[in-house]
């Protein structure tokens, strides 16, 4: 059974020489006449104005920080999920408990306004 | 392990990833002839045609897809001076790898030999599930360092876009799968294809694979959630910079995801491989020609059946296409946290008090739960429909009397 994992290592190693053949054979077939304009950054013909890598809405933190709450969540629930039928009332109750917790979570999330997008 | 079946896993893996980019070469024709048609148009017909005696050309536009490809291997392709330049060169890699090691885990068909059978699949691992969901979501790296390495202000947001976009629809994706694994017990996926035998898991989670479309579009970042390449604003996002060959595996890597993602959405809630009278077909043939027949009819029905159902996604995911408009970018993150999560909690709820309090019976604990999560579904449509306040009224008519 364990080679199975084995298989999907070697399927990565095939998908890793994969994109080299088109992206080497590219390289060999097409011409290179680089010049100055043609390496420029392209933003609409204008000139590049200021850093590109500046600050950005502090939304997407939050989102990030709410994602990794609710996958913990997740991550929890599938154990859960392939014996929650053997566990019977009790483990029914026990994780509707920690839903509940976390729903309560989001649902202050929500009003506090960290999931608008301002 | 003998050297034969070294060679045998070789060939294998070969095959795999030419099939699939033989899929993502003929879905890219299927999606522009499909959308020319929706749109009244003809789309591509000319590349590859055969002249009949009559005058007539039949099959025209089946060598589009290599005419494309011939087109992109003879393009100029020039890195920016600004751009970092071995991570921009990389980032197409790290793209297409992910997209193409999905298609380990998925059961493509079977195929029987009288001990067991062999099941279309490269690797029959135990944990198939999170494997899937954790590849789906290592794709969106080919996109953010893209977006990072080409040092351009439209790449960096498509990029920036990408990962808020694919984080927040992974959780309704997870927790959607979640009542499939629930349903079944199991994370392998072809013991999950075999629990569908007699009820198909689209009925008892219905709810689950509305959440799951809704989510898996979100997640390889296609119309109408495609605000990461939103060409009125970003140019194009984060393959802005890119062209050539590096930008045919963006482009290869966002298809053969979201095929891959229709192959898992058939795999856990439309049956996978398994289709009505597949076995009496296969018994009937073995009956007049012998088992091997038999079987080998047995292995490439199944494999067509689950191509023809991954076709019959993929024409729903271009017909989304053509008819949405794209979503703004705060509705996409309402959709994401304020609709589908909170729904794929609910159906997750209702599939475990469901299963736990009514009898074991497939039938009845299935139909109780489509209405359920038909219910939900309707429920939810009317409780998030945009609303229009008084003020933005009164505001209009204000302004029609003065």
């Amino acid at each position: 059974m364990l080679a199975n994992y084995a298989f999907i290592g070697i399927f990565f190693i095939a998908a890793l020489i994969f994109p080299l053949i088109p992206l080497i054979a590219a390289w060999r077939l097409r011409p290179a006449r680089p010049t100055a304009t043609k390496l420029d950054t392209y933003e609409c013909g204008l000139e590049v104005i200021g850093e590109t890598r500046v600050q950005f809405r502090v939304q997407y933190y939050l989102y990030a920080l709410a994602f990794v709450i609710f996958d913990v969540e997740m991550v929890f629930l599938y154990p859960w999920a392939v014996a929650y039928n053997q566990l019977g009332l009790y483990g029914l109750l026990a994780m509707t408990v920690f839903i509940v917790i976390l729903v309560f979570g989001l649902a202050y999330e929500w009003k506090k306004g960290a999931l608008e997008w301002v | 392990m003998t050297w034969l079946d070294i060679v045998i896993l070789i060939v294998k893996c070969i095959v795999l990833t030419l099939a699939a980019t033989t899929m993502f070469a003929y879905f890219t024709l299927f999606e522009r002839r499909l959308l020319a048609r929706l749109q009244n148009r003809v789309g591509p017909n000319r590349a590859g045609a055969i002249p009949l005696p009559g005058g007539q050309r039949i099959l025209g536009g089946w060598l589009q897809p290599a005419a494309d490809a011939v087109k992109l291997f003879f393009k100029e392709d020039v890195v920016p001076v600004m751009a970092d330049k071995w991570v921009y060169i990389m980032a197409p890699g790290f793209a297409v790898i992910p997209a193409l090691i999905i298609w380990v885990a998925i059961p493509l068909g079977y195929w029987p030999d009288g001990a067991g059978g062999n099941l279309l699949q490269l690797a029959e691992i135990d944990v198939a599930i999170l494997y899937l969901l954790a590849v789906t979501s290592v794709g969106v790296y080919g996109i953010a360092i893209a977006g990072w390495a080409s040092n351009n202000k439209y790449s960096m947001l498509g990029g920036i876009r990408a990962t808020a976009q694919v984080i927040s629809y992974e959780l309704a994706l997870g927790l959607a799968v979640l009542g499939v694994v629930m349903q079944a017990q199991s994370f392998r996926t072809d013991t999950i294809v075999d629990a569908q035998t007699t009820l198909w898991y689209i009925v008892p989670q219905f709810l689950g694979f509305v959440i799951f479309l809704v989510a898996s579009t979100a997640e390889v970042v296609r119309a109408p959630f495609d605000l990461v390449e939103a060409e009125q604003e970003l140019v194009g996002g984060y393959n802005t910079e890119y062209g050539s060959m590096k930008f045919a595996l963006f482009f290869m890597s966002e298809y053969i995801k979201l095929i891959a993602m229709n192959a898992i959405a058939v795999t856990l809630f439309l049956g996978g491989w398994k289709v009505p009278g597949l076995q009496t077909l296969a018994d009937a043939v073995t009956a007049s020609f012998g088992a091997n027949i038999g079987n080998a009819v047995f292995g490439l029905t199944s494999l067509g059946a689950f191509l023809l159902k991954v076709t019959v996604l993929s024409f729903v995911s271009v017909w989304v296409r053509a008819t949405l408009p794209r979503v703004r970018y705060d509705q996409l993150m309402d959709l994401g946290w304020k609709v589908l999560l909170p729904l794929a909690l609910i159906n997750v709820a209702l599939t475990a008090i469901v299963n736990v309090i009514l009898p074991d019976n497939i039938w009845i604990s299935g139909i109780v739960l489509f209405v359920l999560g038909l219910a939900t579904l309707i429920g939810a449509t009317i409780l998030s429909r945009p609303k229009y306040t008084s003020s933005q009224v009164t505001m209009v008519k204000n302004n029609a009397r003065s």
